[in-house]
């Protein structure tokens, strides 16, 4: 059982989807592209989003694991699946903090399993710190620019 | 110039919000400092050697009055009466209380400004041409393009966790003021066949590995100019290094993968992106160019009043050829024979705003070499503007002389730094002023860094400066050679270094030699080119 790398539904703290969670546990990048019936898979920093492209329709659940928070390389996971058309999970997982929130979102996170509970209230004010954006982004928002010249 | 509506007001406001939030927490031991680090570093937000420093983004170096004098305000309120401009156009004060912090920056946000990203490992202020809009052979003003990278890279999602910081520079003419090619991305505005495209070079930089950044897109047309900088960054954030952070900037990725494979990757990401859909809509150009259309030239005299020799000696050091013919741009010197390289006081602020309003279309720039400028001044207001200036400290004509020495902070600011540059700066400056030799010299970029991180642009002097540490004692190494401009070059080190005397005279043994040995019209960089290290060598080692 080494690639299972655990992790039950109820350590998700913040999930913006209606459909039911994946029941069980995540397998690695390696172990995914070998078994044909795995659905839930773990991104680690170093692996290629990209890899798992050719199986994005039999995935439900895609963990990114942030082992610290200052290396960004999941953010730019996350971005690459939703633009390859990944529709299902994307659950932001390890050292994810209230300040990561809205950016996490934005490169289509949408789910969140921090390794230590945020507080609830300064977290439901980090995912609503930017009422506009600069940057087109994951979540497919308006961006100001879009705004400034709408018809 | 630029202004902002109400959407980019409210995200300045937003992130004053958001620090003043962070602070909170952390007070509320809701954060560690360890996590709250990197959120007051791209607040600007450092701590050194004996307070907190705190850095105002300048975007592209262009300012107003009514923000030069919050700069002003600001260092009288917060600070010791004074600021210091940066390299990066930028301003930093020294002496800032944590405690303090968010309400300078709501003090900023009143004027249209901030210290966004600033600092940390994410795409820092953009930097550009101290001349733009004003020198007269710029194919178009680049502050525009510069203006559309500052709205995308600011609190960009993807890319705020970067290996290491992401400085980038545009120009938009073949003379290059703002030391492009040795930034993390450097980009030149070019016209080719009547089409406005932009000219991509990555991984320079130099800090204690020194890189001039190759060519890695001849054009790239205007209206995917935000996809293809995606691009380089997305490469970068996903394989750029994070095992080392002293080989974590771009430069580094570049060089190990090679150009031709960054390239390829780049080029890879940059078809998919063009895909997906990431650029501004086109007409953003058009709106944020409309900001930067010129001020109302009036004609007016072209020639003026040369009998006075000190306003004449300062009309020839320091003033730059404007597109307009009955006006130039005016260099206010921030470093007069012995002063402190980039320091202003807040009074000397208030002069230049004034002189901005009445004589510069309230207009002002902050150029890298630590310098002011008045952008658009009338011919016939020079003497004018000039004796305002005298009268206030600024009227040094000494731009690109020995005495304009670019130096950082150092041991007396600085916790990284292994020995002072600022008091080597103030002598060597005094020494050629009293002897009269600045004159005879004439051109030579002096570059002066406290340790090997060379925010000093030593690596980019005609003659360096590196401050090293040698068993407990500051020691000098002396190198020859750089520049930052278009024809760049990393300068070479000439051998042993000196102590704090020995490197003032050294640098004066250099210029005998220069001097002895250059003919007419070479600078003292043309004439190291022709002659080489070995003459130099002699005069400093020989027996």
């Amino acid at each position: 059982m080494g690639n299972d790398l655990g992790q039950s539904p109820d350590e998700v703290q913040f999930r913006f989807r209606d459909d039911e969670p994946v029941d069980h546990a995540a397998v690695t990048v390696d172990s995914c592209c070998d078994q044909t019936n795995a659905t839930a898979v773990r991104i680690e920093p170093g692996d290629d989003a990209r890899v798992l492209l050719p199986f994005l329709d039999r995935l439900a659940l895609v963990e990114v694991n942030f082992p610290v928070f200052g290396d960004g390389r999941g953010y730019s996971s996350a971005r690459i699946l939703r633009e390859a058309g990944y529709t299902g999970e994307l659950r932001a997982v390890g050292a994810v903090l209230i300040d990561q929130l809205s950016h996490m979102r934005r490169c289509g996170f949408d789910s969140f399993a921090p390794d230590k509970r945020l507080d609830e209230e300064d977290a439901a004010r980090a995912f609503a710190t930017w009422e506009n954006v600069y940057q087109r982004a994951a979540d497919a928002r308006a961006t100001i620019a879009d705004k400034r010249h709408e018809a | 110039m630029y202004r902002y509506d109400s959407y980019d007001q409210a995200m300045v406001d937003a992130r004053v919000e958001e620090f003043r939030d962070q602070a909170r927490r952390r007070l509320e031991g809701k954060l560690t400092e360890d996590q709250f680090k990197p959120l007051r570093l791209m607040n600007g937000l450092y701590l050194q050697l004996h307070a907190y420093m705190l850095r105002v983004a300048i975007p592209y170096g262009t300012l107003d009055s009514r923000q030069m004098l919050m700069l002003a305000d600001i260092a009288e309120k917060y600070d010791r009466g004074y600021g210091h401009f940066t390299t990066r156009q930028n301003i930093q004060y020294n002496w800032i209380k944590l405690e303090d912090a968010a309400d300078i920056l709501a003090d900023l946000a009143t004027v249209e400004m901030h210290a966004i990203q600033t600092s940390g490992n994410c795409i820092r202020n953009i930097s550009s041409d101290h001349f733009a809009g004003a020198a007269a052979d710029e194919v178009v003003d680049p502050r525009p393009y510069a203006e559309l990278m500052r709205q995308w890279s600011s609190f960009h999602p993807e890319f705020t966790y970067l290996p290491r910081k992401f400085k980038i520079a545009v120009i938009a003419s073949e003379k290059d003021r703002a030391a492009m090619r040795l930034h993390d991305i450097g980009v030149r505005i070019v016209k080719r066949d009547g089409e406005i495209g932009a000219q991509f070079y990555a991984g320079g930089g130099m800090g204690r590995t020194p890189m001039i950044a190759p060519l890695i897109r001849d054009f790239v047309p205007i209206d995917q100019f935000i996809t293809y900088a995606e691009a380089c960054l997305r490469v970068y954030n996903r394989y750029g290094r994070r095992d080392n952070k002293y080989k974590a900037r771009i430069k580094i990725l570049v060089h190990e993968l090679g150009a031709a494979e960054y390239i390829r990757q780049v080029e890879e990401e940059f078809a998919h992106l063009l895909s997906v859909g990431v650029e501004p809509p086109r007409e953003e150009l058009a709106r944020i160019a409309a900001h930067f259309a010129d001020p109302a030239f009036v004609d007016g005299p072209k020639t003026l009043d040369r009998s006075d020799p000190d306003f004449a000696l300062w009309v020839d050091r320091n003033t730059h050829r404007h597109k307009h013919d009955a006006y130039v741009s005016a260099v206010i010197s921030l470093k007069p024979a012995g002063g402190i390289p980039g320091d202003a006081t807040a009074e000397q602020m208030r002069v230049v705003a004034k002189l901005a309003k009445d004589y510069s279309f309230d207009e002002l720039r902050v150029m890298h070499t630590q310098n002011l400028l008045l952008p658009h001044v009338a011919i016939r207001d020079l003497h004018a503007v000039w004796s305002a200036l005298d009268a206030a400290g600024l009227g040094a004509p000494n731009m690109d002389t020995i005495e304009d020495i670019i130096a950082c902070p150092g041991l007396d600011y600085c916790s990284l730094a292994n020995a002072r540059s600022i008091p080597l700066a103030q002598r060597i400056s005094e020494r050629f002023a009293e002897t009269g030799r600045t004159e005879v010299v004439g051109e030579l970029k002096l570059k002066i860094s406290g340790c090997i991180n060379a925010c000093g642009h030593h690596h980019a002097g005609h003659i360096g400066i590196l401050g090293v540490d040698k068993k407990g004692t500051e020691n000098y190494q002396l190198s020859l050679g750089g520049s930052e401009a278009e024809d760049v070059s990393l300068a070479k080190i000439t051998g042993p270094g000196f102590d704090e005397d020995g490197v003032i005279a050294a640098v004066e043994k250099v210029t005998d030699v220069y001097l002895a040995a250059r003919t007419e019209g070479e600078r003292f960089l043309d004439t190291y080119r022709r002659i080489g290290m070995e003459p130099f060598k002699e005069a400093l080692y020989g027996q």
